[in-house]
């Protein structure tokens, strides 16, 4: 069994579509910019990733656009342009052979914020009807399926910026158990005042005003992440089946595992390391054949001198070239690892490795290879990294598409 | 007393519950049901939820079970304003 991607959907701060994501973030085309969604100017951070120029009304039938959301409008269209990359349209006969497997880390925020100032301010009987659903953080799950009338398995993980990879990982098993096509959303966003004030205490994001500045992961003067909204949808189906039916393959998640972090004070070592290689060991692969790592690159000093003490440790000093294009995009919470997981896919299909953008990389330099500029190299196999607040790590290992170990598989 | 007619209620359907693209809802929809128009149980207790606020009408949940069309709807709508007046 193998699971392979056949499509891909991405709505990003730099890039709306697959193909417009990708030619920014080859270019190293950053979308993080001064916060326009509401007025910021009195709260500690002012810039985001936000998805602009995109109307979800233009995509969307008129009947779910009160409903929704903005990060489930985004997971909608997205999940949209994914089965038509893939070229699946799933109708009645075949409801039961796809599932949905989404995740986002704090639901509907910007509609429950709003119902909420309308219940304070207006009274009870202005509340939506819709609040009953629109905020939950399980609701990309269901309104994907109604959409599309799915009936196989269908789950939600919650585990901030690893939800993304966490998803990857459960829609691989699910295939793997035989349910044929899995849609994987890790779609996210909160960009609003009540999200950002529920992010801002854990201390994770940089308070700076210069887009060009504020995100320098594994750079001396780190000093926080960014916060964006997206992510990207990625069809997962079984490898054979689906060149069985001509499709084009992206890749294959090869591996994928994760880990929790020790208490805090505790002398025991993060986790992420022993997620990234036991990741590896799934995949059968060992780290000298990983020609790519997308750092979770969390921009503060601790963070980023955990994730390079891990890659070190894996792969020896400025053992495999490491990159973050989420430095374009900001931290997506869960839309991050799905987004690295397609990007990663499109850095193996035209061999390049694109840049890490904003930082000198000058901190770390001695223990990893932090690609500053577009690279042209081969790229067969992937690890992707990612944490969430919290103590989540999760790995996900990409294997190209290759048509002749498919073959030997088979036979 | 103000009349309640099927141009008002579509105006707060459309406003807060949407249009479904497959429905001309300025066709003649008075006896179509709410199924048939693209609008479930959810989008009839949000449009009831406006019509109250605007026209500040008591229209109680039990009672709206049994409409089906815009044309029920509206005569429902006239006819509890029609008791509150009275």
């Amino acid at each position: 069994m193998s699971a392979a991607v056949t499509g891909l959907g991405v709505l990003a701060p730099n890039g709306v579509g697959t193909g417009d994501y990708w030619r920014h973030t080859r270019a190293g085309t950053s979308g993080i910019r001064p916060i326009t969604r509401f007025d910021a100017s009195r709260y500690p951070i002012r810039l985001a990733g936000e998805v602009r120029d995109f109307d979800p009304a233009a995509h969307l039938p008129g009947r779910l656009v009160p409903q929704t959301d903005r990060m489930t409008q985004l997971a909608l269209v997205a999940t949209e342009w994914a089965l038509a990359d893939a070229g699946l349209a799933p109708d009645a006969a075949h409801d039961f052979d796809f599932g949905v497997v989404t995740s986002a880390s704090a639901g509907g925020l910007e509609f429950g914020q709003r119902e909420l100032q309308k219940l304070w301010t207006q009274g009870p009987s202005t509340v939506s009807a819709y609040m009953s659903f629109s905020w939950f953080y399980a609701v990309n799950t269901g309104q994907i399926s109604i959409r599309h009338k799915l009936r196989g398995p269908a789950a939600a993980l919650v585990t901030e910026q690893a939800g993304g990879l966490d998803a990857v990982g459960l829609s691989r098993r699910l295939v793997a158990d035989g349910t044929p096509v899995v849609i994987t959303a890790g779609v996210d966003g909160a960009l609003c005042p009540m999200g950002v004030a529920g992010q801002v205490p854990a201390g994770q994001w940089s308070t700076c005003d210069d887009p060009a500045r504020a995100y320098r992961p594994f750079d001396a003067g780190a000093s926080g992440g960014v916060a964006g909204e997206g992510g990207a949808v990625l069809v997962i189906e079984d490898g054979a089946a689906a060149r069985r039916r001509g499709a084009r393959v992206y890749g294959e998640i090869a591996g994928y595992a994760a880990t929790f972090d020790p208490p805090p004070g505790s002398d025991r070592e993060p986790g992420l390391g022993r997620a990234a290689a036991t990741a590896l060991r799934q995949a059968d692969l060992v780290p000298d054949e990983i020609d790519v790592v997308l750092a979770d690159a969390a921009g503060t000093l601790a963070g980023d001198r955990a994730e390079a003490d891990a890659l070190e440790k894996l792969f020896g000093p400025r053992g495999v070239p490491v990159t973050a294009p989420k430095t374009m995009t900001g931290r997506l919470s869960a839309g991050a690892g799905t987004l690295d997981v397609a990007t990663a896919l499109l850095a193996m299909r035209d061999g390049i490795i694109p840049p890490t953008v904003n930082t000198g990389g000058d901190g770390y330099g001695h223990q990893i290879d932090l690609v500053t500029s577009l690279r042209h190299v081969p790229v067969r196999t992937a690890l992707v990294l990612a944490r969430g607040i919290g103590g989540f790590n999760a790995a996900v290992v990409l294997r190209a598409a290759d048509r002749r170990s498919e073959g030997m598989e088979e036979a | 007393m103000s009349q309640f007619t099927i141009e008002d209620l579509k105006r707060i359907m459309r406003a807060c519950a949407g249009e479904d693209e497959s429905v001309d809802l300025d066709g003649d929809i008075g006896e179509l049901t709410f199924d048939q128009l693209g609008y479930d149980s959810l989008a009839l207790l949000e449009t009831a939820s406006r019509v109250q606020r605007e026209l500040r009408v008591a229209l109680p949940d039990e009672a709206l079970g049994d409409v089906e069309t815009p044309a029920q709807f509206v005569a429902f709508v006239n006819g509890r304003l029609l008791e509150t007046a009275a």
